[in-house]
């Protein structure tokens, strides 16, 4: 599975494919993650990708994915046409206005007010990409719910995990209920 | 060289352990578990987290890292650790590599034991500096002045970035000379998982010691032993022609001859020990068609060969670990059988025009600038117009 989080520095993008890609590793498979992000740490366009795969893993750069998370305008533009037809797209539906013309065939669209969502129940937008991960491996399990969150557990600010993983929780609760 | 306390230390905590590490991070760690016990650098990208990490690992396992004025001082600094009895590294890219390159001379004509790690990226100059390449291939030959052999190994996965450090020191300590790791932006800017073993299954070549300060610079050895600054022997160490004692004479012609043919015979003569290459060859010579890569091209030049394979076409593969010196009796067997090399690298053709020179097979390099790695599609597209 090739996976694709889109959006700003400081929403928590890179850090998002990380900790899917560690969660792959802990489960024991193949993963390789990779970036790009400007010199700003904040308000920055920025990328981060991760590959998940029972084999070795040869493609270092994938130019299309399975599953593409948008969190900006921007990214969703500039990135949902390389969605692979019959891919899934999951975007924060406060921040992004979706485009038909852009998108490839029959692909699955989910969106979930992520960051509205973090504001007012964590009081902290910052989680909203904790949402979005318990959200969307609840809804395609690239990896086991116990890995990820021993990932989130170990790759978070000391001090923070107690919230990060509620967050998660409630995108995990958020996709059981079928929202988005 | 044996590990110190506060090293096995450090092991301990983090051995037999599985982790998810950029191939930069991978390279530190590394270094840490080969016993470096020195490193001075200057950040640039995509080297950077190689520094970042030593800067804050290192000291932990009792080492030294200090961050120099420039890459020229780095290089300085590290010759100079390695002749206290450290065993010494910097890390840099492209454009720090070719301001290391006087004092990368010195260190091979004071046979100096070190590590340079050049985590390649795209130029020339400052280029796409953001971008990975793999345009130093020959710089790392031939970046210095003179005749001259140099050692240089090229991962192609984080892991590998780990493993090689270790071989890295040892060589540099076996063949008294500077040891390059030829990584690139790819593969040092990708994270993977990294088994980073446990201390007992760690070992590390010693580095030969001399007694006598008067053959420390020839004599009857081929590579002759060190003695340290600091253990009581007068040590004269120069970067001009000198005799077995390290005194300068500069003016006698078979002086320089026999100290240069020698530092040149050292490398030559070890080839079987240092040359690493892996093969993944058909059966019963049925190729016609070969690709040889090396470092993150490798990757999806390996998964071209897979695609390939799987519709019924035998290609052999064959990747480059040790790029200096480079694997020409391995090569020119690999080639034997073969109409056609094919050789994805991301330059516009270093290593094939090398491989050229050792094989009777037509060669093609398959080239990739613009800071983006071969795709396996587009791999897979050059080895099926070729079998067809």
């Amino acid at each position: 599975m090739i996976v694709r989080f889109a959006g700003f520095g400081g929403q928590g993008i890179v850090v998002s494919s990380y900790i899917i890609g560690k969660s792959a590793v802990l489960d024991g498979k193949k993963a390789i993650q990779n970036q790009a992000y400007g010199s700003e740490s904040r308000g920055g366009e920025c990328r981060g990708d991760v590959v998940i795969a029972n084999e070795e893993i040869y493609e270092l750069e994938p130019t299309n994915y399975d599953v593409l998370v948008a969190m900006t305008q921007p990214a969703y533009e500039a990135f949902v046409p390389l969605l692979k037809p019959g891919g899934t797209l999951i975007l924060d539906s406060d921040l992004v206005v979706t485009d038909k013309k852009l998108e490839p065939k029959k692909i699955k669209k989910h969106a979930i007010p992520a960051t509205d969502i973090a504001f007012k129940k964590f009081g902290r937008k910052i989680v909203a990409n904790m949402i979005i991960l318990g959200y969307m491996n609840t809804l395609l399990s690239p990896v086991s719910e116990s890995a990820l969150e021993k990932a989130i557990s170990e790759s978070v600010p000391k001090g923070t995990e107690k919230m990060n993983l509620e967050a998660m929780r409630e995108g995990i609760r958020l996709a059981r209920e079928g929202k988005g | 060289m044996a590990l110190d306390d506060n090293k096995k230390r450090y092991i301990n905590h983090h051995g037999g352990k599985t982790y998810f590490l950029l191939g930069d991070e991978a390279c530190a760690y590394g270094a840490i578990y080969a016993g470096c016990d020195f490193f001075a650098g200057y950040p640039i990208t995509p080297a950077s987290e190689v520094a970042e990490l030593i800067a804050e690992e290192l000291p932990k396992a009792g080492g030294i890292c200090i961050q120099m004025e420039d890459e020229l001082a780095s290089m300085a600094a590290i010759v100079g650790a390695a002749w206290t009895g450290a065993r010494s590294m910097t890390a840099t890219s492209g454009p720090g590599f070719s301001l290391m390159q006087e004092n990368i001379g010195y260190a091979i004509m004071t046979e100096t034991p070190c590590v340079i790690v050049n985590v390649q990226r795209s130029g020339p100059s400052t280029g796409q500096a953001t971008k990975p390449a793999q345009g130093d291939m020959l710089q790392a030959r031939w970046g210095t002045h003179g005749d001259h052999n140099i050692i240089a190994l090229a991962p192609n996965s984080a892991q590998e970035c780990f493993d090689l450090m270790q071989d890295c020191f040892d060589l540099a300590d076996t063949y008294r000379t500077p040891v390059i790791l030829l990584m690139d932006g790819e593969i040092g800017h990708i994270r993977e998982s990294v088994v980073m073993p446990e201390l007992s299954s760690v070992r590390h070549t010693s580095r030969k010691r001399a007694e006598r300060a008067e053959e420390i610079f020839g004599g009857q050895e081929l590579i002759p032993g060190m003695i340290h600054y600091g253990e009581g022997s007068n040590v004269h160490v120069t970067g001009s022609t000198h005799l077995a004692n390290g005194m300068r004479d500069v003016t006698t012609p078979h002086v320089h001859d026999e100290l240069i043919r020698r530092i040149y015979k050292k490398i030559d003569s070890g080839r079987e020990d240092i040359v690493r290459i892996e093969t993944d060859t058909v059966a019963n010579g049925k190729s016609r068609v070969g690709v040889i890569s090396y470092g993150a091209s490798a990757r999806p030049a390996r998964g071209a060969v897979k695609a390939a394979r799987a519709e019924g076409k035998n290609i052999d593969f064959l990747r480059l670990i040790s790029i200096w010196p480079f694997a020409r009796k391995q090569v020119a067997e690999f080639s034997r059988d073969l109409d056609l090399i094919l050789v994805p690298e991301m330059n516009l053709g270093q290593m094939s025009r090398e491989i050229e020179r050792f094989v009777d097979c037509k060669v093609i390099a398959v080239p990739k600038i613009g800071g983006v790695p071969h795709t396996v599609d587009e791999i897979h597209q050059v080895i099926m117009e070729a079998v067809s």
